[in-house]
């Protein structure tokens, strides 16, 4: 078509694509809301079931991310999976043969979602859970930088392994092992490396978020700044999402 | 449409796992697929007419020699599709996705306006179904929505694999004069097929491949004239299936 104005697609475009790809999927977009929602639920019911005064009911209050967590991750795996197991990976490949680009381009529609997403769901767990807590225990306000602080991270995290779910199934392509992975890296690493040497825990992305970015007070072992340990988890989706790219580019497709 | 994009291939080779020693799904190949008329891409299954026809569209890489639309490797066109329209065998599309927002998505990548989706499927009758689930679609269906993912970006050149699978016999007609108008406008298309006597009923050249070798390039009605009159059974002279 019309050579004289073509100066080819750009990352606008593919995340135009990606932006109408995920909208136009009803499975994604009621897993996430029902994910958000029962992530919002269950810091509601661990927010009434605080009764230790002393305690900590933020960290309580975002406690269903260990959920959320597991929605997103999966979501993030199946954004770019769902396409190789279908084949529509060669339609998209075919409009943007820079693959690179697509990838970028899926983690930024995706991970803003997530972001978004996972803001909202703890926001509502947050006001939710205080608006039950019950009387005698402390009620902490947004309006407390610490609290906030914890609230917002604690969102993020949940985008950040959405991102490490698009990483890892960008590198191994297939939905079930993919899944696997992550599930595994989520829930078995801690336990495995957790038992073995305690003082790993700061490192491994589960661990961080119960007990550094959704903490208001400080945990023993996690004496690094939230700050730093949310960089940690990005440090996860980041060399993830690096890999994956790297190795889109230099595979066959089918 | 730009007219005059050519297919060629130069010592076109791939070997399965990448290999030197494995052995060749394609094996030194080297055509050229002319505009304005319809080429097929004839050879037994396994041959290497998909790879081939993956390589010229970026999806595999070739260990040695070139693949070219136009003079340029696939990866440097800057909007993709509207140069080369593809419908692979084992491309495909999200069960969930409707086959209008598949196309949206495409055309979005492709700098076209979302009606361009509409337009496509109006020309391969898709409109009445444009609004439901890939899923839900029958093989002619999604072979259909396939054909209009190619035609998207009304492209100069179109690459089509086995297109007439799934097709019942209306479809194979309707399909079968659509590609010879789209070749009749000028467009540059090949048609890969195992079916011998459907290739003498559309196409004018024939491009015929066994075991990633070239061994015919021609027209129908000279390889005919070779088997005494029946194209089949100079194909399978040469394929060494007699």
């Amino acid at each position: 078509m019309d050579d004289g104005v073509m100066d080819g697609y750009g990352f606008r475009d593919v995340a135009r694509m990606e932006w109408i790809k995920l909208r136009s999927l009803p499975a994604a977009r009621w897993t996430l809301l029902l994910g958000m929602l029962a992530t919002a639920a269950l810091g509601v019911i661990a927010g009434y079931n605080t009764r230790n005064a002393t305690g900590d009911p933020t960290s309580n209050m975002l406690s269903g991310v260990v959920l959320g967590q597991v929605i997103t991750g999966v979501l993030g795996v199946l954004a770019i999976t769902g396409e190789f197991g279908s084949g529509m990976i060669c339609a998209t490949f075919g409009a943007v043969p820079r693959r690179g680009l697509v990838l970028t381009a899926k983690a930024a529609v995706w991970g803003g979602t997530f972001l978004a997403a996972g803001e909202a769901a703890v926001l509502a767990a947050f006001v939710a859970g205080t608006a039950v807590l019950r009387a005698g225990v402390p009620h902490p306000s947004l309006a407390s930088p610490d609290v906030a602080r914890a609230v917002l991270m604690t969102g993020a995290y949940l985008a950040l392994v959405g991102l490490m779910g698009l990483g890892i199934g960008a590198v191994i392509r297939h939905g079930g092992a993919s899944v696997a992975v992550v599930i595994g890296g989520l829930f078995v690493a801690p336990i495995v490396i957790g038992a073995a040497q305690h003082g790993y825990g700061r490192l491994l992305p589960e661990l961080i978020a119960g007990n550094s970015l959704a903490a208001v007070k400080p945990v023993p072992g996690f004496t690094w700044s939230p700050w730093l340990e949310l960089a940690i988890v990005a440090l996860y989706p980041a060399v993830l999402l690096i890999a994956g790219g790297w190795l889109l580019a230099r595979r066959d497709v089918g | 449409m730009t007219t005059g994009s050519t297919v060629s291939t130069r010592g076109l080779t791939k070997r399965y796992g990448g290999s030197v020693n494995g052995a060749a799904a394609v094996d030194d190949l080297t055509f050229d697929v002319q505009p304005g008329a319809v080429t097929g891409f004839l050879g037994p299954n396994g041959s290497g007419k998909s790879t081939t026809m993956k390589i010229l569209l970026g999806l595999a890489r070739a260990d040695a020699g070139s693949a070219l639309i136009g003079g340029v490797p696939y990866q440097s066109l800057r909007w993709p599709l509207r140069t080369v329209g593809a419908a692979l065998d084992d491309a495909g599309f999200q069960r969930g996705r409707s086959g209008r927002s598949h196309l949206r998505a495409l055309a979005a990548a492709s700098g076209l306006p979302a009606r361009r989706a509409d337009e496509v499927l109006e020309m391969v009758g898709l409109s009445p179904a444009a609004g439901q689930r890939a899923g839900s679609y029958s093989l002619g269906m999604r072979q259909r929505l396939a054909l209009a993912a190619a035609l998207l970006g009304d492209p100069a050149v179109l690459l089509l694999d086995e297109p007439l699978n799934g097709l019942d016999p209306a479809g194979v007609r309707w399909m079968r004069s659509l590609i010879k108008a789209q070749a009749a406008q000028g467009r540059t298309i090949l048609v890969s097929s195992h079916l011998i006597s459907e290739m003498a009923l559309t196409a004018d050249r024939l491009i015929v491949i066994d075991r990633g070798r070239l061994i015919a390039d021609t027209t129908v009605d000279d390889l005919a004239a070779r088997g005494g009159g029946s194209l089949e059974d100079a194909f399978l002279a040469l394929t060494g299936g007699a």
